[in-house]
């Protein structure tokens, strides 16, 4: 059958004929890479050819160059990379033809698939002529061919780094794209597209915005662009701003008036999707604001490489009440909605940012607007002035707030139950929790929770447990933060009175009705984890009678029936919180001294815990099986009496790709069962270093997990000792290689240094256990070979500089073990080190005392090991 | 190319309640992957505090005073300050618990383990102070259960003084069980734990008595005191625990005053704490102190007995997991000025003890007053037991002898047969 028939049946309403046609074409496609893939091209291309099939073609074709999963996507380049040059130009060429096409959604489709050819051809140098014949006579073509080469080089910038494009290709493309926004261009969609193409294109114009008059260009441009009388080309253009908000903040400072009058006009009077896009540029200064602010401590040294030019506190007397406006344009029922986003909400969100940025300039800006509408009849204007309240509480000093929260308190309790307005109610339990979480808590000198108020606020967030849904869950998240406040108190909580009371009050909360909605039932068990974890031994009673009431509940979700996918996934999430909260008390409660009461729960607990592994959700996985892991410490080497029945799920966990989540709380809970047994975990090590390696080897799990699994070795091997002796050949190797890319990936931003960090300790970390566990074995010899490896890596990260605290103390430490367990062998080689020298000086001077402890530790380990 | 998603959270706390369960548990994890590895460490580094901090030989009773916090911030000349600010920052119970922990302490024998002859040994307990013999860099150290120093002295053990020769590499270390016998001023050596930096923490009771019996007569350890060896050191003798063995140890005459038998099970590791692989057997004949006497030295009248309060009010013993005993009530604890953790003395009453299963069935505790403060422990539920025993119905050596008697028969029966 032809391809088009194909492509069009694979579209058909009747399943049969669809499944059949979809059949058919993975046959084609698995049978004759380079004959689909061109015929697909070709389809594309012909504009004889039916919409449909053509733009199915471009999607089909698209799809076989690109995939989510990173190692489906690798396998996808490759193939395509080792495609004969023939078909490959055939194809480039299909593909450039199709972006005259008279069709719109066949040109958009065309764009995408080539820039998925650039995105492989291009950083292995192919398809070099690309921009070439894309921009070379981008100003003689009509306007719909126009509008789809800029689209094009859009999805280009967006899909190709920076690096593997030349600057005089960047100039071009940035030329052309910024030309095709100039007011000069009479077509909107040549306009559009071009301003929409400049957003993925301000990755490339690093340069262009180093050079005075090239950005003083992309800057008018864009800013013209805001004032378009075509909305989607305003939204576009304040799309750009907001990007160049935080990719260009240090070169803004000349533009930031006009900016300000534009977002002010914008956030005023214009479409409220144009509005949202000119609060987020605020909101995106002050985001870089308050990291660079946070980075240098406030203060401008001269070695920040980005320093603070406060635009936002400049702004302050124009900008606050152009915030504090939008908070008057609430919508009626937007607590309700979980999707809800407007003017108000951003703008709010906005004026919080702006208080961190600023701190104490803000309050007097703000205070006359409370002031003013707190007591209005309009709930608007209530709701508004408590917004606005309590959005700016976090930034200003406590000092500055102090007296002005002590004075809304009461009347925020009182508004709490008697303000008949929803809205207002949910605003002010959310304002009270944000009070807690920032003005109460062992650091605050003044307290404003006391002896005298303590009762009463209390009893009102229980009564408002009652509210509505929205409501009651703010009143559960008041309640969190005022137990954390007393994390730190000491013996003796103040909440120990009303302990019993707040506990009901929660799981009352958890049983309602409509615990479901507005994230209700979630709040409740966070505050109920928050109340026992800041819980004090006087109600360590309490929280034992909690056991059983949780693992009633837990039980419950196990025997339900056929349920709906609806119901199903309800039922999953409350297993989750029911294991997180088990989790929160076995931590509580599993050391001395109720750990041997509350251990009577424990085969009971376990044998739930399996049970919820039975049910198909990630998250309840995750949560039992962190909770597990908290079990395991608390039971020591009795956790072995589970290890028959728990291994298969420890498998599972590891075998878990797709949820990597599962997988990473799976191979920390291995470190916690290393700890709790010890050498008991020696039979299941076969199995667990099988499938611990083949996640090494894996490119289908996420990164993340790698480094704990490095750890997770260490925690073997001190746990087994020298039986680590048969991994050590399939071990060792992969710790070297690891070792290798880690020492000298240092970093190109500051995610990579900071995964390259934790890679490394992982890698120290199974060194340390390794060294550890072979201590004064006789097979220590074994590690001998690996030690000229080892004392390597340390001198490279040591010359790298760019190691943390932590893999500092790690790194020190493993010198120490190396020194301490291979002893007089590796003297020699220990003493050529760079490390046992200047880095070992380093840390024993260091300010990080136990950064001192391991250098000390290890100091007297080299000394042994060198006087013999 | 669809307009970008800004929403940002509203009312929302930024990180979930299950991020952070998720980042307390990492939290958890590497502390205690950090605790495993101090511990691990700290197998050499006790040495090095053992011997560094050379603290004055204080009484035990001072060392449960409170001390006022010493300043650790300013002197950090020592190399290994860190073990030394570790382990002296340890005061009265805690530096007790500690030291205590570190050696392998016997249960007592309330009844005959399986297999006797053929998988123990037994050796008699020289009368005298229970000890750990530290030799590193030169010196020599006995520390007492209790944390205290006993002596300080050199000694030809391995880096036991500081003299070069035999005694070998400097920074070798060793550590030996010891009890010190006051009449002939000897170290008796009971077991060795660790040797020219060689951990034998690992190795059977029958390797370590092997590499025992081999290796410290090559020192010199075992020759009459010099210049550079101030005490002698002797091995135990031990013997299988059979027929002859018995005979020898509880009737053979040594050249120390006797306190009871150990029994040493061949295969048991050094595990450090209680261990019922190690077994305390005594009776009038082979101690004098078989029955716990008081401070005083007379025997009361009534067994006492030292429990932990624990929370709940339930008095419990010093296993673990613990033995519950009894349970006190609320208001005798509040009119008693008792709190948890207390260390509580008691005697038995004419009530007597009832034990089923390892469990007290009934106990007849009389309240006598909280305990000294230089108790670290509660007793454990072996030595309540086995002096409950002594004082009515004890384990007789005719118990022993007849339990290895028939061992051996029923080993023999089969070689009759093949023999025929």
């Amino acid at each position: 059958m032809e391809v088009t028939q194909l492509l069009l049946n694979a579209q058909s309403i009747d399943g049969t004929v669809r499944k059949h046609a979809e059949e058919n074409l993975k046959l084609f496609q698995s049978q004759n890479l380079a004959g689909f893939l061109l015929s697909l091209a070709g389809e594309l291309a012909n504009d004889e050819k039916p919409v449909d099939s053509r733009k199915l073609a471009g999607l089909v074709l698209k799809n076989a160059l690109d995939a989510k999963e990173q190692h489906r996507k690798y396998e996808l380049v490759q193939r395509w990379l080792s495609l004969d040059m023939a078909t490959k130009t055939q194809i480039r060429a299909f593909l450039l033809k199709t972006l005259s096409s008279p069709v719109p959604d066949v040109r958009s489709t065309a764009s995408q698939v080539i820039a998925k050819v650039a995105g492989i051809e291009l950083p292995q140098n192919q398809w070099p002529e690309l921009v070439g014949s894309l921009l070379s006579n981008i100003h003689q073509l009509p306007a719909h061919v126009k509008q789809a080469t800029l689209e094009t080089l859009g999805y280009l910038c967006e899909e190709v780094s920076p690096d593997v494009v030349e600057q005089e290709h960047v100039n071009k493309i940035l030329t052309a794209v910024v030309q095709g926004m100039d007011s000069a261009e009479g077509n909107n969609d040549v306009r559009l597209a071009a301003t929409r193409a400049l957003y993925m294109a301000l990755g490339f114009a690093q340069a262009n915005f180093n050079n005075d008059m090239e950005r003083d260009y992309i800057m008018r441009v864009v800013c013209e662009a805001t004032l378009s009388p075509e909305v989607k080309i305003r939204q576009a253009a304040f799309e750009c701003l907001v990007s160049i908000a935080s990719t260009y903040y240090e070169k803004l400072a000349h533009y930031m008036q006009d900016i300000f009058n534009i977002t002010a006009k914008a956030v005023r009077e214009d479409d409220e999707s144009v509005a949202l896009q000119a609060i987020e540029f605020w909101s995106s200064i002050c985001d870089e604001e308050i990291d660079i602010l946070e980075e240098y401590g406030g203060e401008f040294t001269g070695d920040s490489d980005v320093p603070c030019f406060y635009f936002t506190k400049q702004a302050l007397p124009a900008l606050v009440p152009l915030l504090l406006e939008t908070l008057l344009k609430q919508e009626e029922d937007q607590d309700l909605d979980e999707g809800a986003w407007n003017i108000a909400m951003a703008g709010g969100t906005c004026l919080g940012l702006v208080a961190r940025a600023v701190g104490d300039d803000i309050v007097p800006h703000v205070m006359p607007f409370i002031e003013e509408k707190i007591s209005k009849p309009d709930w608007r204007e209530r709701e508004a002035a408590t917004y606005a309240f309590g959005s700016i509480l976090e930034g200003p000093s406590p000092d500055k707030l102090m007296t002005i929260v002590n004075a809304a308190l009461t009347f925020m309790l009182n508004a709490l139950t008697k303000d008949p307005s929803n809205h207002v109610k949910d605003t002010t339990a959310w304002t009270l929790g944000r009070m807690f979480e920032f003005l109460h808590g062992s650091t605050i000198e003044t307290p404003i929770i006391t002896q005298a108020n303590c009762q009463q606020i209390i009893t009102v967030l229980i009564q408002t447990m009652k509210d509505a849904p929205n409501v009651a869950e703010k009143a559960c998240g008041a309640l969190y933060f005022l137990a954390q406040g007393y994390e730190d108190i000491g013996p003796n909580s103040p909440l120990t009175p009303f302990f019993q009371e707040i506990i009901q009050s929660l799981l009352a909360v958890a049983h309602r009705e409509d615990a479901t909605e507005s994230r209700l039932r979630t709040a409740a068990y966070e505050a109920l984890n928050e109340v026992v974890r800041c819980s004090t031994d006087e109600t360590s009673t309490m929280v034992l009678q909690l056991v059983p009431v949780i693992m009633l509940e837990l039980h419950n979700t196990l025997e339900g029936e056929k349920l709906s996918s609806d119901e199903r996934e309800k039922q999953n999430e409350l297993q989750g919180l029911l294991c997180g909260c088990l989790q929160v008390i076995i931590q509580k409660l599993g050391s001395e001294p109720t750990k041997y009461v509350f251990m009577q729960h424990a085969d009971q607990m376990m044998g739930l815990f399996l049970r919820v592994f039975g049910c198909r959700s990630a998250t309840a996985h995750e949560e039992a099986m962190l909770a597990i892991g908290a079990l395991a410490y608390a039971a020591g080497p009795d956790f072995a009496k589970y290890m028959p029945e728990f291994y298969k799920y420890l498998e599972m966990g590891l075998q878990n790709f797709e949820e990597y989540q599962v997988c990473a709380v799976t191979v920390g809970v291995i470190g916690d069962i290393c700890r709790a047994l010890e050498d008991k975990i020696l039979p299941y090590c076969d199995g667990i270093m099988t499938q611990l390696l083949k996640d090494l080897s894996s490119n289908q799990l996420h990164r993340s997990v790698k480094p704990p699994i490095f750890s997770c070795f260490g925690d073997i091997a001190l746990a087994i000792g020298e039986n680590f002796e048969k991994y050590i050949n399939y071990s060792m190797p992969m710790l070297q290689s690891a070792a290798e890319l880690s020492a000298h990936a240092s970093g190109a931003d500051d995610e990579m240094t900071e995964y390259t960090n934790s890679l490394r300790n992982g890698i120290l970390e199974a060194y340390s256990g390794i060294f550890q566990g072979f201590k004064n074995s006789p097979k220590t010899q074994l590690l001998i070979p690996y030690a000229p490896h080892i004392l390597q890596f340390l001198d490279s990260i040591y010359m790298e500089k760019d190691m943390d605290e932590v893999v500092m103390k790690t790194a020190i430490g493993v010198l120490g073990d190396l020194a301490d367990t291979l002893g007089s062998h590796v003297g020699g080689l220990i003493q050529q080190s760079v490390s046992s020298k200047e880095f070992l000086n380093e840390c024993l001077s260091s300010d990080d005392h136990t950064i001192k402890e391991a250098a000390e530790w290890a100091k007297h380990a080299i000394t042994r090991a060198i006087s013999v | 190319m669809a307009p970008h998603d800004l929403r940002r959270p509203f009312k929302r706390r930024p990180i979930s309640d299950q991020q952070k369960r998720r980042d307390l548990s990492l939290l958890r994890q590497s502390q205690h992957r950090s605790d495993a590895q101090q511990r691990a460490r700290n197998l050499a580094s006790s040495v090095i505090s053992l011997q560094s901090s050379s603290s004055p030989d204080v009484d035990p009773e001072t060392l449960s005073e409170p001390m006022p916090d010493v300043d650790t911030t300013g002197h950090e000349s020592e190399a290994s300050s860190f073990d030394i600010r570790q382990a002296s920052s340890l005061r009265g119970p805690e530096a007790r618990k500690w030291f205590a922990s570190q050696l392998m302490l016997p249960e007592w024998m309330i009844d005959v383990p399986e297999n006797l002859s053929r998988d123990w040994y037994v050796l008699a307990r020289p009368a005298g102070k229970r000890c750990f013999v530290v030799s590193a860099d030169g010196t020599t150290v006995s520390r007492l259960r209790n944390g205290s120093v006993l002596h300080h002295f050199p000694s030809a053990l391995p880096g036991g003084a500081r003299k070069k020769g035999v005694s070998g590499p400097a920074q070798s270390y060793s550590i030996l069980d010891c009890i010190f016998h006051e009449a002939d001023q000897t170290y008796y050596v009971i077991d060795m734990v660790c040797w020219r930096g060689y951990s034998l923490y690992e190795c059977t009771a029958e390797f370590r008595f092997f590499w025992l019996q081999s290796k410290l007569d090559e020192t010199g350890a075992c020759d009459p005191p010099s210049f550079y060896h101030k005490f002698r050191f002797s091995v135990v003798p031990f013997y299988n625990c059979d027929q002859s063995g018995l005979h020898s140890v509880y009737t053979g005459s040594l050249p120390y005053v006797k306190d009871g038998l150990l029994l040493y099970n061949k295969h048991a590791h050094y595990h450090t704490g209680n261990t019922p692989l190690v077994l305390i057997w005594k009776d009038e004949r082979c101690s004098q102190y078989v029955i716990d006497t008081d401070n005083n030295g007379q025997v009361p009248n009534q067994q006492h007995i030292v429990l932990g309060l624990q929370d709940d009010g339930k008095i419990v013993t010093s296993d673990d997991p613990p033995v519950v005993v009894n349970c006190l009530n609320a208001d005798f604890i509040k009119q008693s000025g008792l709190s948890p953790g207390s260390l509580v003395r008691f005697a038995i009453g004419d009530g007597g003890l009832n034990c089923v299963d390892g469990k007290f069935e009934k106990a007849d505790l009389q309240y006598i007053s909280v305990s000294n403060r230089a108790r670290a422990f509660a007793d454990s539920y072996s030595k309540i037991m086995f002096q409950y025993m002594a004082r009515h119905s004890p384990l007789k050596a005719e118990d022993l002898a007849s339990v290895v008697s028939q061992e051996n028969q029923q080993d023999k029966l089969p070689e009759v047969e093949m023999s025929d």
